[in-house]
């Protein structure tokens, strides 16, 4: 019988017959965790394990990017904690200067096509854009897996998932993402894996391969994985990791659970408004809320492609005066490919705030909170209650966001 | 040794409104200001301390409580807090039509029993099953009962691997008995 993709994958890193439903013992290729969890991870491993050694040193990583200004004392000490433990194992650590973790992964080639990979991020299977199984978990797994090397899976089913139509400007990836949270709201995908078909998404770049596959996280999905790739994404790929792109692609008699078809013609810009990331509205149907302050950055929206299109509409403009913009790049290789494209300086010269990368306006700490009464449009994936401070959180495209930090209020770049 | 059938108080999450709380988040469940923290003892405090109208959860909850959740429960980030903030309160179970996949992995390899039940829903909707109420339930099978309202109901059995972890404790002492450490 045919395999999907993540069937093959996980095939790939066990022994076992892999089905539907079946709870199997997999290898884990890459084994991580941030600033956040890490403590935890080397807290759970002292205690269990003790001295004894990693399963294997050299696959297994820190990644700081939750407070990557060690500007809170608690974050500064748990920080210094895995630096401590990370040296006595020979683990190598992605310190605060480096960035977003997932993107690091990918950057650094480590996050490879037909790869198993896992970190205290509930966003690692965003890594399903460059055909790596990403997968978030909790410490007590991740120290598990320190020492293991591997650990349970039960096998997903998966849902082939087609979006005939094109997307056009000024419509993006991440209104295309947003549109899905709203048809797929918190169940469709609930527990499986997609397999996502279609013109508009196999033309993607890599950036917009990772702000769709990032939000499967919203859709209570396990990952999304985009089985034909766009030449220059492919290209992007194969410079980080160093190889031909031979991700797996589905067998001909693959057998999904299900088939979904969503059209997605005519597609325009989207917005969530709180309380939950598949609230999601027209723009065209809330244009003109006010807006204090906006945030670009983060694991959906915090490349390159990211900040070149919101320099694009900021570029020879000023945010209104009262309203502030926050701008974070998702790594150090972000930032310096923004350095040398200038939109660095075009963010800068329009009145933006620019930090240095990390997961930014996504949790306390770092690029600061939102203040009680205030209303932020953010490029982020979450505006549950409280996520960002006690102000309201408005999910939005770069585009959207800096248009409507020039205007202040919710608006896109044809409204300029 | 683990009890065979666990039997508490229940707290069913309602709304303002009367209504099962859905897609609970891991931010309403335990907030990301005391991500920091690392002391499971500290953690039962600030379980729930986010979500409307149960702020003052862990002042009312009492050891052995059963959580009754909406679909989708402990939604977005993968912290490990927001299971452990129940572990601290000694919570007997949580039970919910269904869990976001990293929670209820979590809740499973931390040894705290998370069931799913989708027939609660109907039990809710026919008011057979409310706050204050005691029920009895089997894990491993999944078989229920509403001790007061004298109503019987299922919970899907726990998976094998599932009843092997929480039977040893927790993920760790599972493994020590006879995972081989060592991908190949």
């Amino acid at each position: 019988m045919g395999q999907t993709i993540i069937e093959k994958i996980i095939q790939k890193h066990t022994d076992e017959e892999v089905k539907p439903g079946r709870i199997v013992w997999m290898d884990l290729d890459l084994r991580t965790a941030r600033d956040f969890g890490g403590p935890n991870v080397v807290k759970n491993y002292e205690r269990e394990y003790g001295d004894d050694p990693l399963n294997d040193n050299r696959r297994t990583f820190f990644t700081f990017d939750l407070c990557t200004t060690s500007c809170l004392l608690r974050y500064a000490d748990n920080q210094q904690i895995c630096r401590q433990f990370a040296l006595k194992h020979g683990v190598k650590v992605y310190d605060v200067d480096w960035g977003i973790g997932t993107h690091v992964l990918i950057e650094e080639g480590l996050a490879k096509p037909n790869t198993t990979c896992v970190g205290t991020d509930s966003h690692m299977n965003l890594l399903g854009a460059v055909g790596c199984f990403g997968q978030g978990m909790g410490d007590v797994d991740i120290t598990f897996a320190w020492r293991a090397g591997r650990t349970w899976f039960q096998v997903p089913e998966t849902v082939r998932l087609r979006l005939p139509g094109k997307i056009s400007p000024p419509a993006t990836a991440k209104d295309l993402t947003l549109f899905l949270l709203r048809q797929l709201g918190t169940k469709a995908l609930a527990e499986r894996v997609a397999e996502i078909y279609g013109p508009a998404v196999e033309a993607l770049s890599l950036a917009g391969r990772i702000t769709l596959c990032s939000m499967i996280t919203e859709m209570a999905g396990i990952i999304a994985f985009i089985p034909h790739i766009s030449p220059a994404a492919q290209q992007r790929i194969e410079e980080y990791t160093g190889e031909p792109w031979l991700a797996y692609g589905a067998d001909q008699d693959a057998v999904y659970c299900e088939e979904l078809t969503i059209n997605i013609d005519g597609l325009t810009p989207q917005v969530a408004l709180p309380p939950s990331p598949t609230n999601v509205y027209d723009l065209a149907a809330v244009k003109g809320k006010p807006i204090d302050s906006g945030f670009i950055g983060s694991c959906t929206n915090g490349r390159t492609e990211d900040l070149e299109a919101a320099a694009k509409v900021l570029a020879g403009r000023k945010i209104k005066p009262g309203v502030r913009l926050k701008v974070v790049p998702a790594t150090r290789r972000v930032y310096e490919e923004c350095l040398e494209k200038g939109i660095i300086e075009v963010l800068f010269r329009s009145g933006a705030i620019l930090l240095n990368p990390g997961c930014g306006g996504c949790a306390e700490g770092h690029a600061g909170l939102t203040g009680r009464g205030e209303v932020q449009v953010s490029t982020g994936n979450r505006n549950f209650p409280g996520k960002q401070g006690k102000g309201e959180i408005i999910l939005a495209s770069p585009e959207v966001v800096a248009a409507s930090c020039v205007l202040g209020y919710l608006a896109g770049p044809e409204d300029l | 040794m683990k009890p065979e059938r666990i039997k508490g108080r229940v707290w069913v999450l309602l709304d303002e409104k009367g209504a099962l709380i859905e897609d609970i988040d891991t931010d309403q469940i335990y907030h990301n200001a005391y991500l920091h923290i690392t002391d499971i003892a500290q953690m039962g405090q600030y379980a729930l301390g986010n979500l409307k109208g149960w702020e003052d959860f862990p002042s009312k909850v009492r050891e052995g409580d059963i959580i009754i959740a909406g679909r989708n429960f402990g939604a977005g980030s993968s912290r490990q807090q927001a299971v452990d903030c129940f572990l601290a309160l000694k919570i007997g179970a949580i039970i919910a039509p269904s869990y976001s996949p990293i929670y209820f992995r979590n809740a499973i390899n931390s040894g705290l029993v998370v069931l799913r039940s989708p027939q609660i829903i109907d039990l809710l909707a026919q008011k057979k099953l409310t706050t204050g109420d005691i029920i009895e339930v089997d894990p491993v099978t999944g078989q229920a009962e509403n001790v007061t309202k004298k109503v019987s109901f299922l919970a899907e059995p726990m998976s094998q691997v599932q009843r092997e972890i929480w039977k040893a404790g927790n993920l760790f002492a599972f493994g020590r008995r006879g995972i081989k450490p060592g991908a190949k």
